[in-house]
């Protein structure tokens, strides 16, 4: 099933790539790639492994440097960015990681407060405990603030991982992989979440998988990432609707059996 | 021929290794002092992760307590009593306390301290901070605005400065009573007796050169620790070679430190 649109502001894009390319030794993963994301749009970006895609949001989060190009994240330019800067910009951008990257050794409620604390030094332990309480409600995991993430199901962290980026309000959302590794109910509720999250929270998203059950139900539009390139990009039916036989064989592994 | 010479031009000029393991040390030592140069950096600038300093130093020092002791009594029990046979033959068993203090205070409480701490804090650092590294922790505590250098490395290498030498005079003073139980179980000496031949011999320079000491190798033990974690390659076996690397290595500075500093102040004596 495919998703409901939002009104998406196609006059402002809060990401903005131009030429970027990054190598790993010998290996070119990204090959001069141009990519737009506009405000209040869920961009899904598919490719199969190792095609660059976490990369891709890496870059786009300072945590990976580009070799070349312009990435240009809600006005500023990641590239040669001071780390000051890159901070206050990290502050606004939520990234969700592939394997919820949890704090093993906090409970779920330090792993809320722990971004908060750190970004938002004047708070009140009331206030704290409210936003906490707020985003967990927000994911659907109120009865979970006092465990430990090993106590956690796959889902559940997924969704207290998203939680810990959501306390900060972020302007956009990158996910990692957001339906890896969970069975197709649990992925459904992960999808109806990112949703929400859209919906609720007026972020504009980044979502990077190669489920494309998630991709339809998710993506107001989709970009395929092939040989370090977008070869297609478009509406989900538009990007399959091709004789490129790399394209048709992604979908068809996905959807027949 | 021509065809000979292109091929052998297009192919990438094999570095003799030698040269490959030498450029990779300085690359390595480069990379160590750029993780020192960080530490001061950061350490000293807000925001100040107080309460976290007090937990690592808790888990440094206070959890190390039970061990410090027990190492510690038995140093300074066995260290009498395999002297004692020695000074017997000189008639000089008066000079054990003296004897058991320089050797305990000047060289093993720091040593000892240092490497049971190498082996559980050291090993625990890097194992921390490599699990926390391959499961994405840091990079989730960095894409989140926060300062993971500043709160993990920074805070473990403060703690294990500061409780190690705190720890290394309490090794010290556990020893002295582990010295004591043998010489009253041979000699009958009073405590307060023995405890003035224990600190007679010593020095305001042995006291500080043993405590600059303990402070070097908690530095040490903290900074290795961290750097090995925090650079850890990914993957379970990345955590445990990260963990077993911070304590050889730990280990083999702590007696580089120890010769250097032994010398450094022999000058002063």
């Amino acid at each position: 099933m495919g998703k409901q649109h939002h009104a998406i502001n196609y006059n402002e894009k809060v990401i903005s790539i131009k030429g970027l390319t990054k190598s790993f030794g010998s290996y070119h993963v990204l090959r001069g790639i141009d990519l737009d994301l506009f405000k209040n749009e869920n961009l899904v970006v598919l490719g199969r492994s190792g095609t660059g895609k976490s990369v891709l949001i890496k870059i786009i989060s300072g945590l990976l440097r580009a070799d070349a190009g312009q990435v240009n994240v809600l006005g500023n330019e990641v590239v040669g960015i001071s780390t000051r800067d890159l901070q206050e910009l990290r502050r606004r951008i939520g990234f969700s990681f592939q394997n919820s990257a949890l704090y093993d050794s906090m409970t779920v409620r330090k792993n809320l407060e722990f971004p908060l604390v750190r970004n938002q030094k004047n708070l009140k332990r009331k206030e704290i405990d409210s936003m906490v309480e707020r985003v967990l409600e927000a994911v659907g995991l109120k009865q979970t603030i006092n465990q430990m993430p090993a106590e956690l199901s796959g889902g559940q962290r997924k969704r207290i991982g998203i939680a810990r980026t959501l306390i900060l309000r972020p302007e956009i959302m990158l996910y990692d992989e957001p339906t890896a590794g969970l069975d197709p109910i649990t992925s459904m509720e992960i999808n109806n979440l990112i949703n929400s999250v859209q919906e609720r929270f007026n972020t504009s998203s980044i979502i990077i998988t190669h489920d494309l059950t998630c991709a339809k139900a998710v993506g107001d539009r989709v970009a395929m990432l092939l040989d370090g390139q977008f070869q297609r990009q478009g509406a989900f039916e538009e990007v399959f609707d091709t004789d490129d036989v790399r394209v048709k064989q992604f979908y068809d592994y996905n959807f027949t059996d | 021929m021509d065809q000979q010479n292109s091929t052998s031009a297009e192919l990438p000029k094999a570095e003799p290794s030698i040269f490959k393991g030498f450029k990779q040390f300085f690359i390595d030592v480069y990379d160590v002092f750029r993780f020192i140069f960080r530490f001061f950096k950061e350490v000293f600038a807000p925001p100040y992760e107080f309460r976290e300093l007090i937990k690592q130093c808790w888990e440094v020092g206070v959890r190390s307590l039970l061990l410090i002791t027990v190492t510690g009594f038995i140093v300074g029990l066995i260290f009498t009593k395999q002297s004692r046979p020695s000074l017997l033959q000189f008639g000089a068993t008066s000079w054990i306390p003296s004897l058991v203090s320089i050797a305990i205070m000047r060289a093993l409480a720091p040593l000892v301290t240092a490497l049971i701490s190498a082996g559980r804090v050291g090993s625990s650092i890097g194992a921390e901070l490599g699990s926390m590294r391959v499961t994405e922790q840091i990079d989730a505590m960095e894409v989140s605005g926060t300062h993971p250098f500043k709160y993990l490395v920074c805070m473990r290498t403060l703690a294990t400065t500061i409780a190690i030498p705190l720890l290394s005079v309490y090794n010290g003073l556990i020893a002295m009573l582990g010295g004591y139980l043998n010489v009253y179980v041979n000699e009958g000496t009073s405590f307060t007796t023995y405890v003035q031949q224990f600190f007679q011999p010593l020095g305001y320079i042995d006291f500080f050169s043993s405590l600059a000491k303990a402070t070097i190798f908690g530095f040490t033990i903290g900074i290795v620790g961290s750097y090995k974690g925090w650079n850890s390659s990914s993957g379970t076996a990345g955590v445990g070679k990260a963990a077993n690397s911070a304590v050889v290595t730990a280990m083999f500075l702590v007696f580089i430190e120890e010769v250097i500093i032994v010398q450094i102040t022999g000058w002063f004596r």
